[in-house]
């Protein structure tokens, strides 16, 4: 177990070090110079100068590399151009906001496509599973921006039921300003889950063990939800990491539509701001919890699955 | 995402047979036709549209769709209709182009890892697994941001994000075919391998390859949007679906008309390319049929 331990901390250092890698190149190394995206083309050559010298740009690729490395790796990440706060703790302050959103995407996207599924699959045919079909086939298909964009104009300014815009103060309002972006994002998460269990229990239904409990005279709620979604949830959940991270990535553009306050928001000003730090920073962060939910998610399929282990 | 990857390795069995079955699916030809519909909006937008789609007029500002405005106007009172027929454009440029440099490059690289093998073989499989454990938005997301705006790093960054996506399927089909008996005749006849890979390896993984494409076409339209949607792609006010949605947001108590228009052509299109995906992956493969 250590050793297969050993071997996933190693991939995981190794992927950090590549896309950090790939982050850099565009960054520093293809055309384009950031001094003068920064400070804008009317910046005098004193003031390029003292900026290149300011973040290290001066010196040779090779040591900007190193340099770059070594800062993102010990989260160095500098001072916001725009208001002087550490990039630091303006990531904190955004996560927060970013982790509830995809918690809460997943739950709904849970509560509601792993029914769907069930009922799907159980129907198979019928007017349920077309209608649950093609929902999420245009949950997979729709941009969760427009999506966003649509449950907005509905519900916060037609209707008014929900707030328009930012993250909420207090606990009960903040949920409150979670609705809307969760079931949006959870929408999105409902047509991949439905999807997923759908063929899953497809699979599971026609085997023998769920058979003889038929044939037992079990009931057939108790057959479908017992016997059969048990089996039928083991791939599903081990979709589990890239849910998060699709939602990780979905919450993005969603977060710039409802103005919350998180990383999504703090990344987009930066990248309008040209607010170099700022930008590396989010950048870094996003590598960094990528390879760290990969990670967990190799060490809970060992645990769950111990034919894994054997196989490492 | 999902349904891309799952596709791995189809071999290419008859294509005319293939051909068949693909029209004569109703979705699948319905699909087309809405795809060859919008290349037709996209080559044809400067004459088909009614109005200059950067010409503001303040006495027009954010009407709602009328006879004069399909689509009604923006906050600058320009026609949205105009603005969402040339936005097609550059959704479908960058739709087609990021999958096709993708396409070449990875099919490329995974080719001839999976032909040749040994130790440029096992780090082209370390790296893809290493970048495939980001998702495609993210990752185009991350390289564009390191870039900066604009439409060649748009297209550069979403290409490079494909990439490991194109390598793996061709890997992973070049190997199987690789285990052939006419592959292995082949090569006891003394032919060499680029021959090899162009006659037998090439024509029999190109169906995966052309699935593979069909349904990242339909990811990398999206993945545009909401890069142009974010501000790191088309800029404006030349308009493109992603930031016709952008600038509809600022001004939505005007009018909600730009979003919702350019939105659904967006979805539409992304669905069309989807279907007729799902229709090639089942025609060359019937497992999958029977389990959708």
């Amino acid at each position: 177990m250590s050793a297969y331990i050993g071997k996933r901390l190693v991939d995981a250092f190794l992927t950090i070090l590549l896309v950090l890698s790939l982050v850099f190149v565009a960054m520093r190394v293809l055309p384009g110079d950031p001094a003068t995206s920064a400070l804008g083309d009317l910046a005098t050559e004193d003031q390029l100068a003292a900026f290149r010298a300011k973040m290290g740009l001066d010196a040779p690729l090779p040591v900007q590399y190193v340099v770059f490395l070594w800062q993102m790796l010990r989260f160095e990440f500098g001072r916001s151009f725009v208001s002087d706060e550490t990039t630091l703790s303006m990531l904190a302050t955004a996560l927060p906001y970013t982790i509830e959103l995809t918690i809460a995407a997943i739950i709904v996207g849970a509560m509601i496509g792993i029914p769907a599924g069930v009922v799907s699959a159980t129907r198979r045919g019928r007017a349920a599973d077309y209608a649950a079909r093609g929902l999420s086939l245009i949950g997979f298909c729709i941009p969760e921006f427009y999506l966003a964009a649509l449950m907005l104009i509905v519900f916060a300014l037609k209707l008014d039921l929900f707030p328009i815009m930012g993250g909420g103060d207090a606990f009960p309002d903040r949920m409150y300003h979670l609705v809307l972006p969760a079931l949006t994002l959870g929408l999105v998460m409902a047509a991949f889950t439905c999807r997923l269990t759908r063929s899953s229990m497809l699979e599971v239904l026609p085997r023998a063990f769920v058979r003889t409990a038929q044939a037992k005279g079990t009931t057939e709620r108790r057959v479908v939800y017992h016997h059969a979604l048990r089996n039928a949830l083991i791939p599903v959940s081990t979709g589990f990491g890239i849910y998060i991270l699709t939602m990780l990535s979905g919450s993005i553009p969603i977060e710039l539509v409802f103005s919350r306050p998180g990383l999504g928001n703090v990344l987009v000003n930066a990248i309008s701001a040209r607010d170099y730090p700022v930008v590396q920073g989010c950048l870094a962060l996003f590598t960094l919890f990528v390879v760290a939910v990969n990670f967990a998610m190799d060490i809970v399929y060992v645990l769950v699955d111990p034919r894994i282990r054997a196989a490492a | 995402m999902s349904a891309a990857t799952q596709a791995a390795p189809v071999v290419l069995r008859s294509s005319a047979r293939t051909l068949g079955k693909v029209i004569a699916d109703p979705v699948a030809v319905s699909a087309m036709l809405t795809i060859a519909a919008f290349c037709f909006i996209a080559l044809a937008a400067p004459s088909l549209i009614p109005y200059d789609p950067v010409a503001q007029s303040i006495l027009h500002r954010g009407e709602a769709p009328s006879p004069t405005h399909w689509f009604g106007t923006d906050r600058y009172g320009r026609d949205t209709f105009s603005r969402v027929l040339l936005g097609t454009r550059w959704s479908l440029l960058l739709g087609l182009s990021a999958p096709l440099i993708a396409g070449t490059v990875g099919t490329t690289i995974g080719t001839l890892a999976g032909y040749f093998g040994g130790w440029f073989d096992r780090v082209t499989a370390r790296v893809t697994d290493m970048l495939m454990a980001f998702p495609a938005l993210l990752l185009g997301l991350m390289i564009a941001a390191g870039l900066g705006p604009g439409i060649g790093n748009l297209i550069g960054a979403v290409a490079v994000a494909f990439v490991p996506r194109f390598t793996r399927v061709a890997r992973a089909s070049t190997l199987a075919v690789r285990a052939e008996p006419y592959v292995e005749a082949s090569i006891a006849a003394g032919q060499i391998p680029l021959r090899i890979i162009g006659k037998h390896v090439l024509p029999n993984i190109s169906g995966a390859l052309v699935v593979v494409g069909t349904l990242w076409i339909a990811t990398a339209i999206r993945v545009e949007a909401t890069l142009s949607f974010i501000g790191l792609g088309v800029q404006p006010p030349e308009p493109s679906w992603g930031n016709i949605i952008h600038d509809g947001l600022t001004n939505l108590l005007g009018s909600p008309w730009p979003v919702v228009a350019a939105g659904a052509m967006l979805t539409l299109c992304v669905l069309a390319f989807n279907l007729l995906g799902d229709a090639l992956r089942d025609a060359l493969d019937p497992a999958y049929r029977d389990q959708g």
